[in-house]
């Protein structure tokens, strides 16, 4: 039986599904310290994707591979509980400010220092921007073939796969050969939950740079169980050309950014009680708007 | 050359709706920039198709007829309109935020190295000023969408790569024929210059197709739900009284999510997009992506637990309470008036 080589793309994202009002600061802007970081949701789902592959074919391979500040090791250690082998996080301020296109073509050129990959697996899209578009950009940077939208493996053959597609009126499955670039939709099976085992072994996983801030010395500890180790690539790991990296190779800028203000119209406040309501239907009547 | 471009989706020979409001937004800019208005379609028996778009102003049509081009696939549509796209240098390019534009958007972007900006609810033309480089952009395309979590309005400009790329989500653009006999010319391309065997590595084996059975854009009226109705039988209420109205049910990302109800009843940015006489909304508390697709209603309103959610503030009608007390009373004086 054929094992696989799986990168998993995840991305750490603020917690926007859950905006509360004290994610608002008094001026109107974003309190981006209220909004928790998440593993964004339908990466989840591309990880179980992964992990499914991992149970089916021994000796398959599941790493995540994620770009964002120090905090995002977070996302590596969170795949680990779950069941993969381990995680790369890429970072370096060269990579502040990217839009999506300087975002997958620094994940594309890890991707490429990682090599030999059987499939690379993404969520649809990350809440924080739902842009949809980092997986076929990666896909394209790679010049690999991309299949958007899966909701599930219906049949994994050595190198050739059969997907089902959820889209936007209906359902397509496709055959093709590997490798390949696939993205995840919400509508897949939902992740599995941490293994209590796996948070035992590898609750103490760190990268360099947070070994670093560690009080205790961690040292013998680490050279004992590499396992620990999460690896951090900063640009310097990667071969890149850096027109292409950060805000400098982003196309897109943003060149103005308003806070929401809202316009308000001259409501009229109706209470619940019967005869408020009643009156509310006349003049809806009386207007034409129903009836 | 340097003309807008417009990717026209195709299903069973017919343009997709998201294309014409594509092709409506795309003539009014058109005009604006003085250039010309162009449309790729790429699909198979696609006689018909010039007598669908024309109407809506397109000077160029580009065809790429060939059976094995349709259904979509990612790499020959994306092969087709790289190409096509090197060749005509357009400055904006247009494309639905469909399942078929959000695939092959990003691809083209990245191959040509042009920026994309997703599900704009916006596109305007207007100049912009690098302090940096002390350099006057005129004529850009702003492509204004919602962004994080719907908090902030972004306007995104792409300086110096073109095409100027943005992806739209139907229903968005309003779809208007500016003159029933316009006449651009056709244009049919050798599509042998354009795809190579290796595009064709994808076998589709089964594809089915639905027409949404829901008519929610086309409604007069749509009671929408939020996570604040609190769970799936309280839905109910809502189907209870778009049922005696005469409308449609619709919902906020937020329930979709917490699974009261189907993702084909999503409004606001990410999904529908509608315009009814009356809209209520129920439990939303009326965050922007949210109001980016129902805040064109002719008459709104909200019934909330809170008073100071932020849809009260756009609201014809604004009744505070519990939507389980409330709708049965709405629907009870609807039939007592009715009668």
């Amino acid at each position: 039986m054929k094992a696989y080589k799986i990168i998993v793309l995840a991305k750490q994202v603020p917690d926007t599904r859950n905006v509360g009002k004290d994610a608002m600061k008094a001026d109107g802007t974003v309190n981006r310290a209220a909004l928790s970081a998440i593993f964004n949701p339908e990466d989840l789902n591309a990880l179980e994707q992964a992990l499914r592959i991992k149970d089916q074919f021994p000796g398959t391979t599941v790493q995540i591979l994620t770009m964002g500040p120090g905090r995002a090791a977070d996302i590596i250690r969170e795949g680990l509980f779950r069941g993969t082998d381990g995680g790369i996080l890429l970072t370096d301020r060269a990579f502040a400010g990217s839009d999506t296109l300087a975002t997958s073509y620094a994940i594309g050129q890890a991707l490429k220092k990682i090599g030999d990959v059987d499939m690379i697996i993404a969520g649809r899209q990350a809440i924080d921007g739902d842009t949809a578009q980092v997986g076929p950009q990666v896909a394209e940077k790679l010049g690999m073939l991309q299949v958007t939208y899966v909701e599930e493996v219906k049949e994994l053959k050595k190198d050739t796969i059969v997907l089902k597609r959820r889209l936007d009126r209906g359902v397509e499955t496709v055959k093709c050969k590997l490798p390949l670039v696939i993205t995840v939709n919400g509508t897949a099976p939902e992740c599995r939950s941490r293994n209590a085992k796996l948070l035992m072994t590898y609750k103490r996983a760190k990268t360099v740079t947070e070994l670093q801030k560690e009080n205790e010395d961690y040292t013998t500890l680490y050279n004992d169980r590499p396992e620990l180790n999460i690896p951090e690539w900063t640009v310097n790991d990667i071969e890149t050309d850096a027109s292409q990296l950060g805000l400098s190779g982003s196309p897109t800028k943003v060149k103005s950014i308003e806070n929401v203000v809202l316009q308000a119209k001259d409501s009229k406040i109706i209470s619940s009680a019967d005869a408020d309501i009643e009156s509310m239907m006349l003049e809806l009547l009386e207007s034409h708007t129903i009836g | 050359m340097n003309n807008l471009f417009v990717y026209c989706e195709i299903e069973d020979g017919q343009v997709a709706e998201v294309s014409l409001e594509l092709l409506t937004k795309g003539r009014t800019l058109a005009n604006e920039l003085k250039c010309k208005l162009e449309a790729i379609a790429i699909g198979h028996k696609l006689d018909d198709v010039e007598k669908q778009v024309m109407p809506y102003g397109v000077d160029t049509l580009y065809l790429a007829d060939d059976k094995r081009f349709y259904p979509y696939q990612t790499l020959p549509h994306t092969s087709i309109v790289v190409k096509l796209f090197e060749e005509q240098k357009p400055q904006i390019a247009f494309m639905g935020a469909s399942s078929i534009g959000r695939d092959l958007g990003p691809r083209v972007s990245s191959a040509l190295h042009s920026g994309l900006t997703a599900d704009c609810t916006s596109l305007i033309i207007g100049e912009h000023y690098d302090k940096k480089a002390d350099k006057n952009y005129e004529n850009l395309l702003y492509q204004i969408r919602p962004a994080f979590g719907g908090n902030i309005i972004a306007t995104i400009i792409n300086p110096d790569c073109r095409p100027q790329m943005a992806t739209v989500r139907e229903g968005v653009m309003r779809k208007e024929i500016v003159d029933p006999k316009y006449k651009g010319k056709v244009v049919n391309l050798d599509v042998s210059k354009y795809v190579s065997d290796e595009d064709f590595v994808v076998e589709i084996i089964e594809r089915h197709m639905e027409k949404s059975k829901l008519n929610i854009k086309g409604s007069p009226i749509v009671v929408a739900g939020g996570y604040g109705v609190g769970s799936s039988e309280n839905f109910k209420l809502l189907h209870d009284l778009a049922e005696v109205l005469g409308g449609e049910v619709g919902a906020s990302r937020a329930a979709v999510d917490a699974g009261y109800a189907e993702h084909e009843r999503q409004i606001g940015q990410t999904g529908l997009t509608v315009r009814p006489k009356l809209y209520i909304a129920c439990g939303i508390s009326g965050q922007i992506q949210h109001r980016a697709g129902m805040e064109q209603s002719a008459q709104i309103i909200a019934i909330n637990t809170d008073p100071e959610a932020p849809i009260n503030s756009i609201a014809d009608y604004v009744i505070t309470g519990d939507i389980a007390n409330i709708i049965p009373k709405m629907i009870k004086y609807y039939k007592k008036n009715t009668k």
